[in-house]
């Protein structure tokens, strides 16, 4: 490690708007809606009077998270009230936590883009409210819009544990899919429903003696893009700089989407004190053992435990557990192996037309018409024989279509393969006799030849000949032929 | 003189002639309005009267025949300038508010009205309820209504001159650090702060949150009890609400409460009658235990060492509280507005202009306490003697069922007289700022005359024991109380029957 070879750290405060039905602090629902100031109430407009009530669901789903992040979920929590100014806070404080936050000291292992594991540590999860949203217009006025104010959010802080911007991403897509499979939130990236504010700096040890750039702050940055190409930008300006020699401060800056860089905020906006103190209003939240250990159960198997497992017990490569799990469709894989089907057929069957139908119609797995048992009795059909791949092919194309049952295609089709040992002799024979030059090759030698004989033995049966049965029927007669 | 005299009736007189058939509730109401027409322009308790609401209230429950059962039927009342009610503004008796005008009603607001209470107007208090004299409204003065060119305390001053001067049987007022008992003591009229959590905060425009909490203020302690069997309620809207036990039955335990106060031991603290008190108060108290113990009470001194520092620890954190509260009154949503160049310059104009001095010293007070630096100096250690003073008064009531002390260190001084001396003006709620402090019950009731002024002595009790207060209270009151007369509605208050009608 030199000047020409520092290493980034960065860390991430993250904002995820949690998964519930109302706000936070009151019962306005929390559902996008585009016009402006129709989810308010006198609570969350911060009205003279007007008193918080804490929702529990927001309390559970911010668990979840915590728990998701293997972060040791304390007993009791307090919320304080941050002071801080701006117009769009209409109470001029936010109701978050500091000191006696919700969790703390979990980790989050990840994979990076060359498939190595990493691990980030977490600092701490707590529970506040969302800010509403100002809306400048150039020349016009800023407008304000109360309807995410009070949304509740979980805050994820992790240790400066992350070194270069693609792990950043990769960090970031498989959090939002492990809050996603948890349901502590569904992360709509388009609607802001998560946020990210990045910190980094360099550590070097040039000319022998190690040191370190004064950290940056990269403030609300809402897509996985944005946070990668900051970091980029960010990375090099500090490298740039040390190499240079030029001073860097420690500040905040914000990320200009436009032109793809970063800029220094006024100084001013990082003076402040926000004089935390416990919210007079609301009384220590007890979190029950009994709750966290309900939550854990129903929270299941999470997403990098179940690949782990999935490439384990079905003998899976990893990529095979990760696109099954990452896809959203494990559940289908493991429903249909125990239904009797062989674990790499169904998960090549999973991951190739499956996969293929929802993309073409772009639907969810839980919109699909066939059930795993279905599924299940075509792989059956296949390793028995009884259909080709290629029929199998058709007949699931009948499946998605009618959602009816494999089976009762392939008989109301006539689809079911001629295995018929007497029926196979004689089909071969008549091949044999009408294509002598043909069998005649294949006596010198050219093994191709048979190829052609099994293709006029699945002409003659639309298909349906068992291929590998045609194959070995035309080998015996003609190799009994020459001996005769 | 009809009308005078049937808004000098007490609550409980005013029950039994609505049950009786025997006055309507459009009398009563008429009543309130034509005192209120006939003193307040020289006397200032109401900043708004609503004639028109009030009086088709009151016509409505006559023609249905009221709330049935409800302990408020047909009462006429007000409510303090900070409570907020979707008639009338709620104004805090601040610029900043000057037209605010609410769209919810307050818990209390709501459950006074199904009990059938007819909201007659808003009174006068200091602004944001920062004040012991109501001297900080930014509107105008209340005078006493015992001696007008006095103060009638604060910063629930106007309530407290409604019912001193025979408007209303009942006021609503708030109680921060003794905004209720300290002008309930200067006007001669009762005055409860009870159990912090027992009344709903819904919609009292905060002051300090962990202190505040509403009260009546009533011309007898029966009357006191009834507001609070309409007040003390459960709410699902405010996260400090509690359940007390005896929600409802205040009122009925009053009236069984007897004619004596065998068995019950009476603390008297000595360090509320040291230097800091008039001798003229301590006599009053002392003339006070002694009552007590003509009526059985086991009355001794006691000692509560920490009391000297409930005050500054008190004013840091009603500050430090306040700054935060104060905070939304930025000039961008609602109230005063006054623009400028920036954000900043909005702010800084709006807050500028729509605070009163009193206001903006305990904000810059409050804001300094939790910033950082000074936090751990300030307000964590005011929350650690907070602590302290909650568990010594556990202790002393361990010991004893009640404490009696003076409710304020002097009578009502005259308008003018401490403006100038915000220290002076803080002693004044020297006695009452630790019942806040530990959220225990504490009563006001009128204890005795110092130059022809009323003085009130102040009962504390244990957290949830209001119904204990109240009984205490209402058989000290009835056997050797002070009660009755001031110059501006001269008479006593008649204790059987209706004057004539």
């Amino acid at each position: 490690m030199t000047f020409d070879d520092p290493t980034p750290l960065i860390g991430l405060e993250i904002h995820v708007a949690l998964a519930t039905d109302s706000k936070m602090f009151c019962p306005c629902e929390t559902e996008f809606v585009r016009e402006p100031n129709t989810q308010v109430c006198p609570v969350c407009l911060g009205l003279p009077g007007a008193l918080p009530v804490l929702n529990r669901r927001a309390v559970e789903l911010g668990v979840l998270c915590a728990l998701a992040l293997d972060a040791e979920v304390y007993p009791e929590m307090q919320f304080e009230r941050k002071n801080y100014h701006y117009p769009d806070l209409p109470k001029g404080y936010q109701i978050s936590q500091l000191a006696a936050p919700m969790a703390e000291n979990g980790i989050m292992s990840f994979t990076d883009d060359d498939g190595g594991e990493k691990e980030a540590r977490i600092r701490r999860v707590h529970l506040e409210e969302d800010a509403g949203k100002s809306i400048h217009l150039p020349g016009e006025g800023t407008l304000l819009d109360f309807n995410r104010c009070g949304v509740a959010l979980a805050e994820v802080v992790t240790e400066p544990d992350l070194h270069s911007p693609a792990d950043v991403r990769c960090f970031l897509e498989q959090l939002r899919e492990l809050l996603r499979h948890t349901g502590a939130s569904e992360v709509r990236m388009e609607e802001g429903e998560l946020r990210c504010d990045v910190n980094v700096n360099l550590v070097h040890n040039g000319e022998g003696t190690p040191g370190r750039t004064e950290i940056s702050e990269v403030k609300n940055l809402s897509s996985f893009r944005g946070v990668e190409r900051a970091l980029q930008y960010e990375v090099e300006r500090h490298r740039q700089a040390l190499r240079r020699g030029d001073p860097l401060t420690h500040e905040t800056r914000h990320w200009d989407e436009e032109r793809e860089v970063t800029f220094s905020a006024r100084s001013k906006e990082e003076s402040h004190d926000y004089r935390y103190f416990p919210d007079p209003d609301l009384h220590p939240v007890r979190i029950p053992r009994a709750m966290i250990d309900d939550l854990q159960e129903r929270m299941g198997e999470l997403p990098r435990a179940r690949r782990r497992r999935l490439s384990r017990e079905y003998d899976l490569s990893s990529y095979d557990a990760d696109v099954l799990v990452g896809g959203g469709l494990a559940d289908f894989f493991e429903e249909v192996v125990a239904e009797g089907s062989n674990a790499k057929a169904a998960a090549n069957w999973v991951m190739g037309e499956l996969s293929a139908h929802l993309n073409a119609e772009d639907i969810g797995i839980d919109e699909l018409p066939v059930q795993p048992g279905q599924l299940a009795q075509l792989l059956d059909m296949v390793d028995s024989g009884e259909i080709s791949g290629k029929i199998a092919k058709e007949v699931w194309g009948a499946v998605v279509q009618q959602g009816c049952d494999p089976r009762a295609i392939v008989e109301e089709r006539g689809l079911s393969q001629i295995s018929d040992d007497a029926q196979l002799e004689s089909l071969a024979r008549e091949v044999v006799e009408e294509h002598e030059d043909v069998v005649r090759d294949y006596r010198s030698g050219k093994e191709k030849a048979l190829g052609f004989l099994v293709g006029q033995i699945m002409q003659k049966t639309q298909g349906k000949a068992n291929p590998q049965m045609a194959n070995e029927k035309l080998r015996e007669i003609i190799s009994r032929e020459g001996c005769e | 003189m009809m009308t005078c005299d049937l808004s000098r009736l007490t609550l409980m007189q005013m029950r039994e002639l609505i049950d009786a058939g025997e006055v309507s509730r459009e009398e009563l109401v008429r009543a309130a309005l034509s005192a209120v027409a006939e003193g307040d322009e020289v006397l200032g308790a109401f900043l708004e009267v609503d004639e028109e609401g009030a009086l088709a209230a009151a016509r409505a429950a006559d023609n249905t025949g009221g709330q049935t059962g409800g302990v408020l039927d047909g009462i006429p009342y007000a409510a303090k300038a900070n409570i907020c009610s979707r008639r009338m503004t709620t104004n805090c008796a601040s610029y900043m508010l000057a037209d605010y005008r609410s769209p919810f009603d307050a818990k209390v607001v709501a459950s006074t009205g199904s009990a059938g209470g007819i909201l007659l107007g808003k009174t006068n208090m200091d602004e944001f309820a920062m004040g012991s004299s109501t001297e900080n409204s930014a509107f105008h003065k209340t005078r006493n209504p015992w001696d007008l060119d006095r103060v009638p305390g604060g910063s629930s001053g106007g309530s407290a001159a409604s019912v001193a001067a025979n408007y209303v049987p009942a006021a609503l007022g708030s109680d921060t650090g003794g905004s209720i008992r300290q002008p309930a003591s200067f006007c001669g009229v009762v005055g409860m702060k009870p159990t912090y959590g027992s009344v709903s905060r819904y919609g009292l425009i905060a002051f300090a949150s962990s202190l505040d909490q509403i009260g009546p203020l009533t011309r007898t302690v029966h009357d006191c009890a009834a507001v609070l069997d309409a007040l003390v309620l459960r709410d699902k809207r405010d996260s400090t609400s509690i359940s007390h036990p005896d929600s409802g039955r205040f009122s009925e335990s009053v009236a069984a409460s007897g004619e004596d106060l065998r068995g019950w031991r009476v603390g008297l603290p000595r360090e509320y009658l040291g230097d800091g008190i008039d001798p003229r108060i301590r006599e009053v108290v002392r003339g006070a235990a002694d009552g007590f113990t003509g009526l059985g009470a086991e009355v001794r001194e006691c000692s509560l060492p920490h009391t000297d520092y409930a005050l500054p620890a008190y004013y840091i954190i009603a500050s430090a509280e306040a700054s935060s509260n104060l905070a939304r009154f930025d000039g961008v949503r609602y109230g005063m507005r006054t623009e400028g160049e920036s954000v900043l310059d909005l702010y800084l104009n709006s807050r500028g202009e729509g605070f009163g001095p009193e206001v903006k010293r305990r904000v810059m007070l409050g804001t300094f306490a939790l910033s950082a630096g000074y936090y751990d100096a300030y307000y964590l250690k005011a929350a650690r003697t907070r602590r302290m003073i909650v568990r010594e008064l556990e202790q002393a009531f361990s010991d004893f069922d009640l404490l009696l002390t003076p409710t304020t260190p002097m009578p009502a001084f005259g308008i003018g007289e401490r403006v100038e001396d915000p220290l002076a003006m803080y002693m004044a709620d020297i006695c009452t700022i630790p019942a806040n402090m530990a959220g225990i019950p504490a009563i006001s009731i009128p204890g005795g005359r110092v130059d022809g002024l009323p003085v009130g002595i102040q009962l504390m009790a244990p957290r949830f024991a209001d119904e204990r207060l109240l009984r205490a209270a209402a058989v000290y009151e009835r056997v050797t109380g002070d009660r009755g007369a001031n110059p501006l509605c001269p008479g006593d208050v008649p204790t059987e029957g209706v004057c004539d009608r």
